[in-house]
């Protein structure tokens, strides 16, 4: 059997993109949970924990973007524009906190101004990205090979319902790693803020997948239907297992665990997205196979890509393991 | 609320202004890069503890610099769909991978070795910090091959078939990447780059001769930078004047553009005009003050070699005279004004006095920026030059936009002017002060404080140390 190059690009991009979630995930919540935390001193901790690590972590969204525009031309043409004021928001409230890991080390002046630029920043890049998580969820009108909506089709209860989850689950992605990088009062703070977080983000979790079937009834079908329903139940199972595992690891004040069981709902929300969207890369009728790039686009990338990706995720590895361990204060260069 | 103004020009704008200050950070980055290899080669090869300090010096702000370039380029990775929605949908296919290749290669390369150089050097040891400081640098000459030839491939399109929904296809891929304009565009970016970041390091370096002639650490920058400008300029103008011969063949209403030719010479015996004012709607170059032959000297290296005029194409293909016959003249200006400066500094270093001019000091100071300058009009040149197309004779800019309105544009096109202004500006301003400081030539051990982590193990100064003017 010959598989579809498309396919296997629909996996490829689906891997950047939850790539780009889990590991921006926790560099944007560490920004939302900044005005939370104690003083300048812990701040500039908790952001000392990212530093070398973030500008890789935002390359996979570069890929992403990139790999859309190389593979599904048609999706990225039709959906940048649909969801134009969140990638511009997007976009800004990156590079607004982009730059805060170096200019807070340049002035003291402006250096609570640049603080503040870190928190907003990553709050409204988060917030964009769970709006454009609804809006596609919820479909794109499409006219041609072009968006057919109108400019404010975004906005609605689902998509800021999916804003709120994704805010809650990138702090909690940020918590947890504060619990595997830090020690002593930061890390009691961080498990503090844990707690309630994680009970927020299974609630939304739960608010969010029962809302999806009822939004689209091809998905009420993927997810309640015989055959099918069966085998998506497989993610709902999982998901419990992953939260049990957050539940005690975070009883047990383990270091590791919490961060390890947050990722892992991550991910099976993640495959759960793929469950409702398949075959479709873009809801409610744009096609993986319509949406591709001619084959030979496809495999001329894809051979980079075969050589390329391990070697990123093998030297990306090495980098967070030349980091690894607990980040003490005044480490860094500055 | 825009007026008169059609979302396609403010789309134009948009992208115009979100490139160009883009583009500032990778002139200088990608030069930057591979001046701390070499400086970190010379700490581990001549253990002179000056160069350590240089390096730690121009990696602060080097950490600022890519930081921008890093958060204005997701920009453009963006903007491709956002606003030019029909473009990537068409060129989609052939344009794609080639910056999947860029992210692949190179941006991943880059970002995943960037925190190693910039904070590793204690924990993982000088060797694998030396090659993760070159591996920086080879990713952004990486970035630079692959996003030339995406821009090149615009400019001189080849390689592809249309498809029945009117995209581009991949026929052969080898010509594609390698497209005519391709080397021509790569070297004379990748030089650009080179200068612009010699011009800048010169000027700190002379800025702080001027202030105090004790410093080493500004000797060396400045005779590293002296040396850049006299050796590398000349090639510069050599791959600029390729190049130029390159856009001739194949593009050659742009030349006619930057040159103010409205009307052909059929028989070559073209003047060159040094300055005038062309008219567009008139289709004249009004005020001119010429030099007789030499246009057809410098264009065709002959005399009589016919040579078009925008007169020779129709009204609808032609490039507007009016920016880049300025733009082009700028940025050649500068290019001379370099090589003066190297020449000046060579007759300085051969009567031994390259540390004790202040008059060259002064004239490397106000150097300092034009490289971005010349950078910038390089680029507008050849970019306004291929109008009214995107992919040059095949895909118009009016019909690449996507389907938005003129207030969705343009606010937003308010709301990058802002933030870039305040961001780009502010950060300008702090590298400026990083480089107001004096480089130190060494760290007394009581300085060390509780920042500085374990493993910079200051070396004992060395005696024997040669003094700057004893030559780099």
């Amino acid at each position: 059997m010959v598989i579809d190059l498309s396919f296997i690009w629909a996996g490829l991009i689906a891997f950047a993109v939850l790539a780009y979630v889990l590991l921006d995930g926790f560099d944007l919540g560490i920004g939302i949970l900044f005005p939370f935390l104690k003083n300048r001193d812990e701040r500039h901790l908790a952001m000392n924990t990212i530093a070398p690590v973030w500008d890789g972590n935002e390359t996979w969204l570069v890929l992403g973007g990139g790999g859309l525009f190389a593979v599904f031309p048609l999706a990225y043409a039709i959906v940048m524009p649909a969801l134009y004021p969140l990638i511009i928001a997007m976009l800004l409230g990156l590079i607004f906190r982009g730059v805060t890991f170096e200019f807070v080390h340049r002035t003291k002046r402006m250096q609570g101004f640049w603080e503040v630029g870190f928190w907003a920043g990553s709050l409204i890049a988060t917030i964009a990205q769970g709006m454009a998580l609804g809006a596609l969820v919820q479909g794109i009108v499409v006219n041609g090979r072009a968006y057919g909506g109108g400019n404010w089709d975004w906005l609605t209860p689902f998509s800021g319902l999916t804003a709120l989850a994704v805010v809650v689950g990138y702090a909690m992605l940020g918590a947890t790693w504060l619990i595997l990088k830090t020690e002593g009062e930061t890390l009691v703070r961080a498990r503090r803020f844990a707690m309630p977080l994680g009970v927020a983000l299974v609630a939304l979790i739960g608010l969010v997948s029962l809302a999806t079937p009822f939004l689209r009834p091809e998905y009420l079908a993927r997810w309640f239907g015989w055959p099918s329903g069966a085998w998506s139940a497989v993610v709902p199972i999982l998901l419990a297992l992953a939260i049990w595992q957050l539940w005690t690891g975070l009883r047990n004040k383990d270091h590791l665990r919490p961060f390890l069981a947050t990722v892992a709902m991550f991910v099976l929300s993640f495959a759960g997205l793929g469950v409702s969207f398949y075959p479709n890369l873009v809801p409610p009728a744009l096609t993986i196979a319509d949406a591709a790039a001619p084959d030979s686009s496809l495999l001329f990338l894809l051979v980079g890509a075969v050589v390329l990706i391990p070697m990123i995720l093998v030297y990306t590895g090495y980098s967070y393991w030349v980091f690894r361990g607990k980040v003490h204060p005044g480490d860094g260069y500055h | 609320m825009f007026g008169d103004i059609s979302a396609i020009d403010l789309a134009r704008f948009q992208f115009a202004f979100t490139i160009s200050a883009h583009i500032i950070f990778p002139a200088f980055s990608i030069g930057l890069a591979s001046f701390l290899a070499v400086l970190n080669g010379l700490w581990l090869w001549r253990r002179d503890e000056v160069y350590l300090r240089l390096f730690d010096y121009w990696k602060t702000i080097f950490a600022v610099v890519f930081g921008m370039g890093v958060v204005s380029g997701i920009v453009m990775s963006y903007q491709f769909g956002t606003n030019w929605s029909v473009f990537s949908d068409k060129t989609g296919p052939v344009l794609g991978p080639l910056m999947g290749y860029e992210v692949l290669s190179a941006f991943f390369l880059e970002a995943g070795f960037l925190g190693i150089m910039l904070f590793g050097r204690e924990r993982v040891g000088e060797k694998l910090h030396m090659v993760a400081t070159a591996i920086v640098a080879i990713g952004t000459l990486f970035s630079a091959f692959w996003i030339l030839s995406v821009n090149s491939w615009m400019q001189t399109p080849q390689g592809y078939s249309i498809n029945d929904v009117g995209q581009f296809i991949p026929e052969d891929w080898w010509a594609i990447i390698f497209n005519p304009s391709f080397p021509y565009r790569l070297v004379h970016m990748v030089l650009a780059a080179y200068l612009t970041t010699a011009f800048v390091v010169g000027a700190v370096g002379a800025w702080h001769l001027l202030r105090s002639s004790e410093s080493r650490g500004a000797a060396i920058m400045f005779s590293m930078a002296m040396w850049m400008a006299l050796i590398v300029t000349p090639v510069q103008i050599i791959a600029g004047d390729m190049h130029g011969v390159n856009t001739l063949e194949y593009q050659p209403a742009k030349i006619a553009a930057m040159e103010g030719h409205y009307e052909s010479f059929p028989e070559g015996r073209a003047p060159l005009i040094l300055f005038g004012l062309p008219d567009d709607a008139a289709g004249v170059t009004r005020y001119t003050l010429e030099i007789p032959l030499l246009g057809s000297l410098i264009l065709t290296h002959s005399l009589d070699t016919p040579i078009k005029g925008l007169d020779a194409f129709p009204a609808d293909e032609r490039p507007k005279s009016a920016m880049i016959f300025w733009t082009f003249r700028i940025m050649v200006a500068i290019g001379f004004a370099m090589l003066g400066i190297g020449l000046w500094s060579a007759w300085g270093r051969w009567k031994g006095q390259l540390f004790d001019m202040p008059w060259l000091h002064r004239a490397a100071v106000l150097m300092g920026p034009f490289g971005f300058q010349a950078v910038l009009c390089g680029w507008i040149t050849t970019e306004v030059g291929r109008q009214p197309f995107t992919v040059y004779g095949l895909l118009r800019t009016g019909e690449s936009a996507a389907p938005l309105q003129a207030e969705a544009v343009g606010i937003s096109l308010m709301a990058f002017i802002v933030v870039y202004f305040l961001v780009f500006g502010s950060g300008t301003f702090y590298v400026l002060r990083l480089m107001s400081k004096r480089p130190r030539d060494r760290i007394d051990i009581d300085e060390i404080g509780p920042t500085r982590t374990a493993g910079i193990t200051p070396i004992a100064a060395n005696p024997t140390a040669p003094h700057p003017t004893q030559g780099e």
